[in-house]
């Protein structure tokens, strides 16, 4: 019989290898498995490193890692096609230790993250797919990968094999998405120097901007858009559920050339040179959509546990938390010599009592909601830029009167009644 | 049977960027690799090793302590045992000090276990000089076959080995007597898928790193920069090539300009040997 570990992890972005790294610190005997040339090779985010949960792995992680810039300044931009209404806030306090969060280019930083765990005695292999979880008697006891050779044991396989996860399918845990599960993202990284993006953007060598976007960069569907500044490149990406893009008959690169050559935009990137183009999808089914993510050998973490919280822009954290929970778990059962089922259960406790499941139980019914009343992407957001130009274009008209005039258009164009609703039903699924 | 494997690592030529100014290479600009031809050469030991029935395969490094990297690929591709040379006095070496400090490792391994072939790589992509493998044979004073394309037989009681070499018009069977130094292409095989067992026990090996103390009766002078005569004159980015045509209109009509081309101008594109 081939080796047998106390783990194996398939998958090394931040959940598998925040797992891997926490169990091999606690001593045990850890084999990740990665199909990519290198960590982070076929991994994709938008850029935004949360530091916190970053810091409960690793402490003063920022002293070492391979990060791009501080963020020290959201932007939220609601676009219309000629106009944008913004709001943001910039302050200098997450410029400096501890700060709040990074951007960073995923390649060296899964690879730099996964290093890690390899020097707490991860053993790491990379370039081998795993075709299958080896089940006997409905227990999970280790996976079969594509090489010769290829199965190996473990009491606990942890699956943080992506928002796809093949393997969390074949076991049966999740289903394939309805389209309204899934977003689909396109960005582009485009290269910059570094005082033209400083210029742009209003920054110092070492403060990182961010932007969101809604209303016309995604052409009013469901959906946002991001502007990440890198040290010497910008990630600019956008996003719609795949439902939104199917309705809408949208080609996900068209929408990101829409928005590349938006009035508002092109200034921003102007004479960058594109260096990477990436897709993703991303699991934005939230609370309804996590599936069953504990069984007897077996946990599911990140991604493939669909832990994506789609109003805030919010994975990777939840995706190294889950795989930390995931470890802790497997520590405990160690010491139990029990990886049945209910031992392994713990996870799915320590998940749902965590912010992980809150957060996505909060906003359980927002993208349903955003998703079937278009109005506030298609309605609201030029109606916001019509107000604003109004009441700032100076004309003559005093202000009280313009300020009734906006009202009427507001309640005109979509009724009182409706407004009221809108306004009730977005609380609704936000509160 | 032991073969030793002479491994390099280097930058990845199909990414990397040359410095328009200064004419070299941007090291930062592309991963280090395994040298894809000694890849081959690791291939071909386990080929041997597998064809003769059991041995050893050791392969033997010299690069700063990144170079492990290659090593535990080159464990991946079948090989037993990883001996790295690393040490400030072999900086800077060109193909004669290479070649010296490689020699030296190679007695002290073969003092572990007697060497019965050593396989190079037919070049270093970053170099492209093929120098080293033939300069390590004059040392040991073993003969070099280059270029082989073919390792046919192996006779371990006459200790024999039969190959198959290529040259500029086709290729030549040579029988050379082991031990012996072959450099070879990437013809002489096809990288294997490596098995999950190599995979983890790459993974989780450490190579012997030896310093320039281990080895033995080593003539400083003729390691490092010190040891190494070779001046770079000049570098430069090959001119991108000029001229040529481009055809046009559908493909029936390409094909039909391509014929025509082809039979006009036939001593542009066939070089006749008489």
């Amino acid at each position: 019989m081939s080796e047998k570990f106390d783990v194996i992890v398939v998958g090394a972005g931040p959940a598998g290898t925040s797992c891997a790294y926490t169990c091999a610190k606690n001593g045990l005997r850890v084999l990740q498995i990665e199909r990519g040339e290198y960590p982070g090779s076929k991994n994709v985010m938008g850029g935004v490193l949360y530091r916190k949960q970053m810091e409960e792995i690793i402490p003063e992680f920022w002293k070492e890692a391979p990060l791009e810039r501080p963020i020290v300044e959201q932007r939220f931009w609601m676009m219309d096609k000629e106009s944008v209404v913004t709001f943001g806030y910039k302050g200098l306090e997450w410029g400096v230790e501890p700060f709040n969060n990074f951007t960073v280019l995923r390649a060296p930083f899964d690879q730099w993250f996964a290093k890690k765990g390899v020097e707490q005695g991860v053993l790491l292999i990379t370039e081998t797919v795993v075709l299958e979880c080896i089940v006997e008697d409905g227990k999970v006891i280790g996976v079969r990968t594509d090489r010769p050779n290829g199965e190996v044991y473990a009491d606990v396989v942890v699956l943080a094999d992506g928002v796809n996860s093949l393997l969390g399918k074949q076991l049966g845990y999740h289903n394939e998405f309805r389209p309204d599960e899934v977003a689909l993202t396109v960005m582009e990284v485009i290269n910059l120097p570094k005082g033209k993006i400083n210029d742009r953007f209003n920054l110092e060598d070492n403060q990182g901007c961010t932007i969101e976007l809604f209303g016309d960069s995604t052409k009013g569907n469901l959906g946002t858009a991001f502007i990440y500044t890198n040290k010497e490149s910008i990630n600019i990406g956008v996003g719609t559920t795949l439902s939104s893009m199917i309705k809408a008959k949208l080609k996900p690169y068209d929408l990101l050339d829409y928005l590349k050559t938006h009035s508002m935009v092109r200034p921003l990137i102007e004479g960058g040179e594109s260096a990477e183009y990436l897709a993703h999808l991303i699991p934005e089914g939230g609370y309804h959509s996590v599936p069953k993510v504990a069984g007897d050998g077996v946990l599911l973490v990140g991604d493939a546990a669909q832990l994506v919280n789609a109003i805030h822009r919010e994975g990777s954290n939840m995706a190294m938390s889950s795989g930390k929970m995931a470890a802790e778990t497997i520590i405990e059962a160690k010491n139990r010599n029990d990886f049945s089922a209910s031992s392994l259960n713990l996870y799915r406790e320590k998940l749902y009592d965590s912010f992980i499941i809150k957060d996505l139980e909060k906003y359980k019914d927002a993208a349903h909601t955003f998703e079937n009343n278009p109005q506030y992407f298609n309605d609201y957001v030029p109606m916001m830029n019509r107000a604003a130009s109004k009441f700032f274009t100076v004309d003559g008209t005093p202000k009280r009167e313009k300020q009734k005039e906006i009202m009427r258009s507001i309640t005109g164009e979509r009724g009182t009644f409706k407004v009221i609703q809108d306004v009730y039903r977005a609380w609704k699924a936000v509160k | 049977m032991h073969i030793v494997v002479c491994v390099k690592q280097v930058p990845d030529t199909k990414i990397i960027k040359i410095n328009p100014k200064t004419n070299t290479l941007d090291r930062r600009s592309a991963p280090a690799i395994l040298n894809p031809y000694d890849a081959h050469a690791v291939q071909e030991a386990v080929k041997i090793i597998k064809m003769v029935g059991g041995g050893t395969i050791s392969v033997l490094s010299m690069g700063p302590p990144q170079a492990t990297e290659v090593i535990k690929k080159s464990i991946e591709i079948g090989a037993d045992k990883g001996y790295l040379i690393s040490d400030r006095a072999f900086a800077g070496a060109d193909t004669l000090a290479t070649s010296y400090a490689l020699s030296k490792a190679l007695e002290r391994i073969s003092k572990e276990e007697p060497i019965d072939l050593v396989i190079c790589g037919l070049h270093a992509i970053d170099g492209d000089t093929g120098q080293v493998g033939p300069g390590i044979a004059r040392r040991l004073d073993i003969p070099p076959v280059t270029n082989v394309i073919e390792v046919s037989e192996l006779n371990e009681k006459e200790k024999t080995i039969l190959l198959k070499r290529k040259i500029a018009n086709g290729y030549q069977l040579i029988q050379a007597d082991y031990p012996c130094l072959l450099t070879v292409g990437k013809e002489i095989n096809e990288i294997e898928y490596s098995p999950l067992p190599n995979m983890i026990k790459a993974a989780r090996y450490e190579p012997v790193i030896w310093t320039v103390n281990d080895l033995e009766n080593v003539n400083r002078p003729q390691l490092g920069l010190k040891g190494s005569p070779t001046i770079v004159g000049k570098m430069f980015t090959p001119p991108k090539p000029e001229g040529g045509m481009k055809l046009e209109g559908n493909s029936d009509e390409q094909v039909k300009q391509l014929i025509e081309l082809l039979t006009d101008k036939q001593d542009l594109f066939f070089t006749h040997v008489n």
